[in-house]
């Protein structure tokens, strides 16, 4: 067994080069990706081992990084897309919504997509407007896309590699404001599968949902609660599309109270989605309506008021007393 | 020695000299060697008075000042980030002089220097910078739009302004600005098709500045890019963008070709961003030192200052003056930045919509209703 302790960041870099070695086929496409190692350096070395052909910097165009991707697919490759800011999807947006999605159901299978586009997401940077977005949703809303959200080093150390030999075109998102965020990772382990969620933290009171940057503030939250006597339970989403809400139907009927969180604004958000499904699944074992704790529907602010934008361990938790409460 | 003063000591007295020359560029047009002797070109020329001259330096002075201050202020944490026209000064002075008053420039986020032009209060780009708003400007009034961050995007949108414009009979004409990099954005070339299909006053202004990041031009483009603007059915200039004077006169007699009706024209200033991207980046990782060395020698404000100086049009208290003013302003902008308040949380809810929704109103008061609990200390 190989332990070593890593950042969600180096752990996708690791997992990177793994997928690299694994497969000939796989390629990095990118603004800034090769010398740099990208603006977050996820990409850091790989252009200097394994050449400017596997490690692409591409013009600065991201319909152009997609629609080729999709070519270049159909040649059997397997591209590895980095978009530079969640914010800068949106060029792409066409190809990844009208091309890459439908094109396994139109050509009846014929046609692969085994594309993985990679986000930074989210907010908590102090950065300037466009590189704090949450796009999750309007991926998950599109048929044909895959859409998954690391939390910690471990997921994004596997992740990633599953992410690439997995067959379907997925958004694949990386929580820019954790990309420091250190934990041990045993890189010989047998990893779970990729579409499930986690419980990362048992209790009987309520249960938290989140995904990504969220995690973390939902487990922070449930220290909290645990000093004042309430235990929550914390269930890591990971993947928001398919979602995998088992063990959270499974959850709600022993806690009867479910929240989820994410920074994304609230209005049909995957939260609506969740409540939805919870209350279609667990009506008579409810005590109180699904909460969401999410971003306001309102543009991203300035980074000035990012705080108090962003949920908190404190707006959970004033949802964790409405929940109890009810 | 002030700031300015050392920001521009490496190539006083004689700039340009021993710089290895740029590659043979036949096309560049230029009116102010980098030694700072004025040149002739055959199809610009440029009748321009001592006053102007001894005003187009200080305008370049103070924006470098500003840059100065501002790269500091972001280091000392006062900014989250900050994007450096370092070495663009001429570039972007020089086009927004060329401005009449009733044109309007769609900048992206490095046009400090065309937003002093316009009359930006620097301490409104500052805010944007700082985290407090989206730039606090009214566009319209200063004929200036707001920074946009994404790539390309504005290209559209002066393109569009310009349709108006050509609509309305107006008199004036739009100045799009872009980056190298930009230029592969689709979004960039839609709109040059479109400026050319219904021959729209206005003028793309594309400071190459060598690179996007870390990518250089050679990944955008295998041909020099003025001459993309062919391809499009519209003609394209090169000028050195360090050269102030140059790129006054082009964009000038560009800008007055559009207002006549003879639609678009694609300007590359030439030149060099000569700090990093931003303050968030690290060029040491994708470029050489002695590229940048060799730059500071064309640096574009040590070339008019020479120009001025040996012309005798002025003298060292003219530029001791500009110096002491270059320093009140950095004062300026540092303590207007330090102290700037912080923006009104529930000010995030405000203008998303003309009118405010039911929905939206109902999460205002919930957010205020949340935050007012904390005041307490209940919490
Ligand atoms: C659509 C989009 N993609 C990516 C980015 C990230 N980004 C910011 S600046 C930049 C490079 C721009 O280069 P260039 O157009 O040459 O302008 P310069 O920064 O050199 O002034 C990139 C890739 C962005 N802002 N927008
Ligand atoms: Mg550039």
């Amino acid at each position: 067994m190989s332990t070593e302790t890593l950042t969600i960041g180096k752990a996708l870099n690791l997992g990177l080069r793994r997928a690299m070695e694994d497969d000939a086929k796989v390629v990095l496409m990118g603004e800034d990706i090769g010398k740099l190692g990208g603006v977050f350096r996820i990409t850091d070395g790989l252009q200097k081992d394994f050449g400017e052909d596997r490690v692409v910097d591409t013009p600065l165009a991201e319909a152009g990084i997609l629609g080729t991707a999709v070519g270049l697919a159909m040649r059997g490759y397997r591209p590895v897309c980095e978009i530079q800011f969640d914010g800068f999807v949106f060029p792409a947006y066409n190809q990844i919504v009208t091309q890459v999605a439908k094109i396994h159901a139109r050509s009846k299978g014929k046609l692969k997509m085994p594309i993985v586009i990679r986000i930074p997401f989210g907010g908590g940077i102090g950065a300037v407007e466009h590189h704090s977005e949450s796009p999750e949703a309007y991926f998950a809303h599109t048929p044909g896309l895959k859409v998954v959200a690391v939390s910690n080093p471990v997921d994004a150390y596997w992740g990633i590699q599953q992410a690439i030999a997995h067959p379907d075109p997925i958004v694949f998102l990386e929580p820019k404001r954790r990309y420091w965020e250190k934990a041990s990772v045993d890189t010989d382990a047998t990893p779970g599968p990729l579409f499930s969620s986690r419980v990362v933290r048992g209790g009987d009171d309520v249960t938290v949902l989140a995904y990504g940057p969220m995690v973390k503030t939902a487990l922070q939250a449930a220290e909290a609660a645990a000093e004042e006597g309430r235990s929550l339970e914390v269930i890591d989403l990971r993947t928001v599309s398919p979602l995998d809400l088992d063990p959270v139907f499974e959850s709600v009927r022993r806690t009867g109270r479910c929240i989820v969180v994410h920074e994304a604004a609230v209005t049909l958000g995957i939260g609506a989605e969740i409540a939805a499904r919870v209350t279609e699944t667990c009506f008579h074992s409810l005590e109180a309506p699904v909460l969401r704790v999410g971003g306001y529907d309102t543009p991203y602010p300035p980074s000035k008021l990012e705080e108090e934008y962003l949920p908190d361990l404190d707006r959970v938790l004033d949802a964790v007393d409405r929940s109890m409460e009810f | 020695m002030t700031a300015l003063r050392q920001a521009t000591e490496v190539v006083d007295p004689v700039p340009g000299a021993g710089a290895p020359h740029l590659p043979q560029q036949p096309d560049l047009v230029q009116l102010l060697s980098p030694e700072g002797e004025r040149v002739e070109h055959p199809d610009y020329s440029l009748d321009i008075g001592d006053d102007e001259l001894r005003a187009l330096y200080r305008d370049l002075a103070l924006v470098r000042r500003w840059d100065i201050e501002a790269t500091a202020l972001q280091r000392q944490g006062e900014l989250g980030i900050w994007a450096s026209l370092l070495g663009q000064e001429a570039a972007q002075v020089g086009a927004g002089r060329a401005m009449a008053d009733g044109d309007m420039a769609f900048p992206t986020y490095r046009e400090h220097g065309v937003a002093w032009t316009r009359g930006v209060d620097p301490l409104q780009v500052m805010g944007l910078f700082r985290g407090v708003d989206s730039g606090g400007w009214d566009p319209l009034a200063l004929g200036f739009n707001l920074y946009t961050i994404v790539i390309g995007a504005q290209c559209l949108h002066a393109t569009g302004y310009a349709m108006g414009v050509q609509r309305d009979g107006a008199e004036s004409a739009v100045l799009a600005f872009l980056g190298d990099g930009a230029t592969s954005q689709g979004e960039v070339n839609e709109a040059m098709i479109f400026a050319a299909s219904f021959s729209a006053p206005v003028v793309f202004f594309c400071q190459n500045n060598q690179y996007a990041i870390s990518v250089p031009l050679e990944r955008q483009s295998k041909v020099p890019l003025f001459q993309r603007a062919a391809g499009f059915g519209f003609p394209g200039v090169r000028v050195d963008g360090n050269d102030v004077l140059a790129v006054l006169a082009v964009t000038r007699a560009a800008l007055a070709a559009a207002r006549e009706g003879q639609g678009p024209t694609f300007i590359e200033a030439f030149t060099y961003r000569m700090g990093a991207h931003t303050t968030s980046d690290d060029p040491t990782r994708y470029r050489l030192a002695s590229e940048l060395e060799e730059w500071k020698l064309r640096d574009p404000i040590a070339r008019l200052k020479a120009h001025l100086s040996r012309s005798g049009i002025a003298d060292a208290a003219f530029f001791d003056s500009v110096d002491a003013e270059g320093d009140e302003l950095a004062a300026r902008i540092r303590s207007g930045t330090v102290d700037m308040p912080d923006p009104d949380p529930a000010g995030m809810f405000d203008h998303v919509y003309e009118e405010q929704t039911p929905t939206l109103a109902a999460q205002r008061a919930e957010f205020v209703e949340y935050h007012a609990s904390f005041e307490g200390g209940e919490h």
